[in-house]
């Protein structure tokens, strides 16, 4: 290897790139799950998300109608999932299920119908259909890096320290308590809902129109299930969340850059052991081998007020 | 406005509520296609001729249909025990892996009476060792199936990788997969068509899930287990036990998708070959009640889509083999999460009907 500062901004740069989807729609899933919604549809929501950012960024030549379009995208698929999982009481891994099956197969049949590309919609030309980077030309530091890492405190705050969060974390833990106190649990979940809906957009947005240049088939390629990950080996929590998606971010890049390389001592690491170390690593904390992670105590439960 | 909720007659619960939720999956479809700019009942007749129209077109969807078979009892199997098994993608491939694997080591040496039951034997053991894993995790650790059988599947997806690029690719080959089996391993096939022996085990599948659900003493603690743990505990069902055996079966089942698709198809292993059986297995669970006459049924259901789809996609340009996907999704979405949407309403139609 050769100089190792002249390595570490461009490792620093590609890990924050591959980080800020993860932070995004960890966020987001860190919202619905703290009010007790369990989100395994985080990947549907993004990859719906990122064939309408770019389909509407293409047709209107503007992305930031591209980005509105991922963000009501994804929403509608946000209240989907609360309709089935709040109003109806469904079960909530089935409906994430769902979600995300009907989005690998709606992306693609609307993606071929509207561009005839085989699911693929136009490229986007890079002046005005796409985020730019803002400072550093070469590091792809575009808005949604930015407004990534500025969602941590800011979940952090609203979650730990205001009204909303207060109820939030309640009606996550024991709804009873909330309903009692005269607050309403589906709203509550629904608002949750919603600002999942809201991230997990963005993260979309971000993959087909900054990272990429137009929508290809199945791009989310399972990055909504490592911010999934993510959210639970972060605890549930903002910050440690946020050292997460940096960690998964990092293991990325490097993955990236091992490709073929000899590791002294070691030998050639395999490419696919550091792409799985994500989801490795969630096994290993989820079954308490390193620290022991706790949902909150109604995650997944429906909440039925006539009991 | 609230009415009295009156539970529904037995036969509303059972019959009809499932079939309605089916009826608004397929009118949201009809819908997509029709926002597509074609005719649905142009689109459904050429689905239904496309899949059943010829001897080698209806060979097809039993093909399909037998993949569905393995995955929807693996879900339902599980599901009885109060398991939720997203990891039938993963025990599959892992299931394939097991049997190519078993193959791959013998078929210069054994005859095909030897060598055909002891590959589904090891699709089997690998599926359900793949599956025995997050059930252990469960039971001993307490982590969550969920999430710990998401997680495998990309694991298994990985590791196949591995596998295929570095170690069993066939030398020479540019494109990752083993060398050809020997024809011993072979399973007989309809003549020019994917249709293979592995429907007739898919069937045997589903009445031995039949008998071992409803009519062993295992079965009985398995569902008891499903309905009321504690029940079960007190009946003196070791629950850890119980999920290990559920898991194990349901990832075994799964692991016969192997067994169709790389004894019966393939002969050599290939990547990617479980291509979304093992979700769909949700839907087929979902839609044939967890019981194996109904997931028959579902499966040839979701065979004829898959194969009429094909068809479909091939007749009208404007309609992706995709929207066989986005009718499964739409399958669960309406036949599970939204499962008592139809309910309030059918409740109203029958107190109309019988005012009290």
């Amino acid at each position: 290897m050769d100089d190792p500062f002249a390595l570490l901004f461009p490792t620093a740069a590609a890990t924050l790139r591959v980080a800020t989807p993860l932070i995004l729609a960890a966020m987001g899933g860190l919202f619905s799950e703290r009010s007790g919604i369990i989100d395994v549809g985080l990947e549907g929501k993004m990859l719906m998300a990122a064939f309408f950012a770019a389909a509407v960024a293409a047709v209107t030549h503007s992305a930031w109608w591209g980005v509105a379009a991922a963000i009501a995208a994804a929403e509608v698929m946000a209240l989907l999932h609360g309709l089935a999982c709040i109003t109806y009481r469904g079960n909530q891994v089935v409906s994430g299920v769902a979600i995300n099956i009907i989005a690998a197969g709606l992306t693609i049949v609307w993606g071929n119908a509207w561009f005839q590309r085989g699911g693929q919609t136009p490229a986007l030309d890079a002046r005005s259909e796409r985020l730019l980077p803002l400072f550093f030309p070469n590091a792809g530091d575009n808005i949604l890096v930015y407004a990534a890492l500025l969602s941590v405190p800011l979940t952090w705050w609203i979650v730990s320290r205001t009204r909303f969060g207060l109820r939030l974390r309640a009606v996550g833990e024991v709804p009873l308590a909330v309903d009692t106190a005269g607050i309403s649990v589906p709203w509550l979940r629904y608002r949750a809902v919603l600002i999942c809906g809201l991230f997990t957009g963005l993260a979309g947005a971000y993959i087909a129109i900054a990272q990429n240049a137009g929508f290809s088939r199945d791009m989310t390629a399972g990055q909504g299930f490592i911010a999934l990950a993510a959210v639970i080996f972060g605890k549930w929590r903002p910050f440690p969340a946020l050292g997460a998606c940096l960690m998964f971010g990092l293991l990325d890049a490097v993955a990236i850059r091992l490709q073929g390389v000899r590791v002294p001592g070691v030998g050639e690491v395999p490419v696919q052991l550091i792409q799985a170390l994500p989801y490795l690593l969630t096994v290993f904390l989820l079954a308490g081998f390193i620290g022991r992670a706790v949902a909150p105590k109604a995650i997944g439960q429906p909440y039925e007020k006539e009991h | 406005m609230r009415n009295p909720r009156r539970p529904l007659p037995a036969w509303a619960d059972i019959v009809l509520l499932p079939l309605i939720n089916i009826a608004l999956a397929f009118v949201t479809v009809s819908i997509i296609v029709r926002i597509n700019g074609v005719d649905p009942f142009h689109a459904l007749r050429l689905l239904v001729v496309g899949a059943l129209g010829s001897p080698e077109s209806i060979g097809y969807t039993l093909y399909y249909a037998t993949n569905f078979i393995f995955t929807g009892l693996a879900v339902a199997v599980a599901f009885h025990g109060g398991l939720f098994n997203i990891g039938g993608e993963g025990q599959a491939y892992i299931g394939g892996l097991g049997c190519g694997l078993a193959i791959l080591a013998l078929d210069r040496y054994l005859p095909a009476w030897a060598m055909i039951p002891i590959a589904i034997l090891a699709a089997a053991l690998f599926g359900a060792a793949w599956a025995a894993v997050p059930a252990w995790l469960q039971a001993w650790r307490g982590s969550h199936i969920v999430i710990t059988t998401i997680m495998f599947n990309f694991v298994a997806a990985a590791l196949m990788v591995y596998l295929m690029v570095n170690v069993l690719i066939a030398p020479g080959s540019m494109t990752p997969q083993s060398r050809n089996f020997e024809p011993s391993s072979f399973l007989p096939a309809m003549q020019g068509n994917a249709l293979n022996l592995s429907l007739g085990l898919a069937l045997v599948c589903c009445l031995a899930v039949w008998i071992f659900l409803w009519r062993t003493p295992w079965g009985y603690a398995l569902r008891t287990m499903g309905h009321n743990p504690e029940a079960a505990v007190y009946a003196g069902t070791d629950l850890r036990r119980m999920t290990m055996v559920a898991m194990g079966i349901s990832g075994g089942l799964a692991g016969f998708v192997g067994v169709n698709e790389l004894m019966g198809v393939h002969h050599r292993i290939v990547l990617d070959f479980p291509a979304g059986y093992g979700f769909a297995g949700i839907a087929v669970a979902l839609m044939g009640r967890n019981h194996p006459l109904g997931i028959a049924l579902a499966a040839l259901l979701f065979g004829i889509l898959q194969q009429g789809g094909a068809e479909l996609a091939f007749e009208i340009p404007t309609i992706t083999r995709e929207m066989v996907v986005v009718i499964q999704g739409l399958v669960i979405l309406f036949s599970g999460a939204l499962v008592q949407l139809p309910r309030p309403w059918l409740q109203m139609l029958f107190a109309l009907r019988r005012p009290s």
